[in-house]
């Protein structure tokens, strides 16, 4: 009974947030009605009893959209609303016509539900963190540290992009200084 | 699968969680008041004043006075500012802190009695309460991100106020969230391979025999780089970048005043609290259920962490946010990662 009514107040809360964060032309809302859906959507994993998986989605995405936002600050005025330009309607069409498509199948999933099956049922007696790892480090090795080399990639990358002037501080040396006033001036 | 610490106890009820809950916001929301008395008498005694003294006895109702400040006080709301996001960002501070302490142990399990001078206590007689409103497997975890989640109050407040000096708080701490929370994660990795369990009474249960067997002296480099975390987590002095006064005036809390302020502070000091009870745990022993005295010995834990932290604010000087940059990526996290491998190769030698 709980566990209705939870679920169908978590589904409301964050279909309402993730429409409010497409539709808003205010960049505070669709901001923060996006780490708010993606903090509910943790909600879903505590019903199921995937306790770990809930609170990794929390702790992922809270520091996500926080990253997200501090790019947003660089960027915009947080307090107006953004003019925003559609100017491609075959995009616009493609993209809706994908969306409406991909909610015929999610909807119409339930007619294939019994075909499916847990390929990995959860172990009595052992806690949810042990079961993903037995998973991950088994079944899904290769993929595991797929991603693991692709973060490396990443982070090398940024070390590259951010690093050339690491050891010099852009306000108190004045080399750098000029070197930012000459890129101004060429500009 | 839940609920490791009850073995012979009694069954938790809806209505055992739901009083748990109240005595954690009754008890915490007038900690953070009586906190703030202790922060005023504690760092005048350092600073060899006196501290309130005029309202009341030893200037203890001055709490009170404060109180009735907070919640007469005219509640303002800046014009340019975006009002529903401006009204919101205070309570997800306090709301934040609250959800975490729901899954730390706070006070001992008891039953509330039937009877008290022959008087029947009606609905609640007999309820048995827990240590632990929300008794998951997976504790550690989900303080951390319900804490990490919590910076969203004053990142918002920033951003919404229409203020620059709140801009530059809400800048400040998306750079503080995203250097600390790294160390506080990596340096709380180590204590949870040595234990093998994310459960706070897992925690508590390993290191039951006595002080030798507290997991500081075999994680001392673990502890410190928590405490260190800890301190940027809770915004607390070193690391109080987001409203340090004499740069950004008040950084993210510039436009608030009353009650919506009020939020924040309950908020920070229910978050210093949490932090001092997941370090109490987590590294020096928790508590011990077996004996009366156990649960003092783990307050006492608390308070002493409590104590740190103004005891901290009254010694250091504030860091700069380059300055913590450089500490949390540079030196904290190497220390953290180095720690984590050791660690792993000790444990599988």
């Amino acid at each position: 009974m709980y566990e209705i009514v939870a679920f169908y107040l978590f589904s409301a809360l964050t279909i309402g947030l993730f429409s409010v964060t497409v539709m808003s032309s205010n960049l505070l809302y669709a901001m923060t009605s996006l780490a708010a859906g993606m903090v509910l959507i943790s909600g879903f994993f505590f019903l199921l009893g995937a306790d770990f998986l809930g609170a990794v989605q929390l702790i992922v995405y809270v520091g996500a959209v926080m990253a997200l936002y501090s790019f947003a600050m660089m960027f915009f005025d947080a307090t107006r609303d953004i003019k925003e330009k559609n100017t491609n309607d075959a995009l616009v069409f493609l993209l809706g016509g994908m969306s409406a498509l991909m909610l015929v199948l999610m909807f119409s999933a339930p007619i294939f539900s019994e075909n499916v099956q847990a390929l990995y049922p959860m172990t009595e007696g052992v806690g949810n963190a042990q079961d993903v790892g037995m998973v991950l480090f088994t079944k899904y090795l290769i993929p595991f540290e797929v991603a693991a080399l692709m973060l490396l990639v990443a982070m090398i990358s940024g070390i590259i992009l951010a690093g050339k002037k690491m050891d010099s501080s852009l306000t108190e040396d004045m080399d750098a200084d000029d070197e930012i006033m000459i890129v101004k001036d060429e500009k | 699968m839940e609920t490791t610490l009850v073995e012979n106890l009694p069954e938790v009820t809806a209505l055992g969680v739901i009083i748990k809950a109240i005595i954690i916001l009754a008890v915490i929301s007038a900690l953070a008041g009586f906190g703030t008395y202790i922060e005023r008498k504690v760092l005048a005694f350092m600073q060899r004043r006196l501290g309130p003294m005029h309202v009341g006895p030893f200037g203890l109702l001055q709490i009170a006075a404060d109180g009735i400040k907070l919640f007469t006080k005219e509640d303002i709301v800046p014009q340019n500012a975006n009002k529903l996001i401006f009204k919101i960002a205070p309570a997800i501070t306090a709301a934040t802190a609250f959800i975490a302490l729901s899954s730390v142990p706070v006070f001992p399990d008891f039953t509330i009695p039937e009877m008290v001078f022959g008087v029947t206590i009606p609905l609640v007689g007999g309820v048995f309460v827990p240590s632990i409103a929300s008794d998951i497997n997976i504790g550690i975890l989900f303080v951390l991100g319900m804490m990490a989640a919590g910076l969203y109050g004053p990142l918002l407040a920033g951003m919404s106020q229409a203020n620059k000096w709140g801009i530059i708080g809400s800048a400040r701490t998306a750079v503080q969230f995203l250097s600390y929370e790294v160390v506080t994660g990596l340096s709380i990795l180590a204590p949870i391979m040595i234990v093998g369990s994310l459960s706070f009474v897992d925690f508590n249960n390993a290191q039951a025999g006595g002080i030798g067997s507290w997991l500081i002296w075999q994680q001392p480099v673990a502890f410190v780089l928590f405490l260190i975390a800890g301190f940027a987590e809770t915004n607390r002095t070193p690391f109080d970048l987001l409203e340090h006064e004499a740069e950004v005036v008040s950084g993210y809390a510039t436009e608030y005043s009353g009650m919506r302020w009020g939020m924040f502070f309950i908020g920070e000091y229910a978050n210093m609290i949490t932090v001092a009870i997941i370090a109490s745990i987590v590294f020096l022993g928790g508590y011990d259920s077996s004996y009366e005295l156990g649960w003092l010995m783990i307050i006492l834990k608390i308070s002493f962490f409590f104590f740190l932290m103004l005891w901290v604010r009254a010694a250091w000087p504030h860091v700069r946010p380059d300055q913590l940059m450089w500490l949390c990526w540079k030196v904290l996290m190497p220390i953290a990662v180095i720690n984590i491998v050791v660690t792993g190769i000790v444990i599988m030698v």
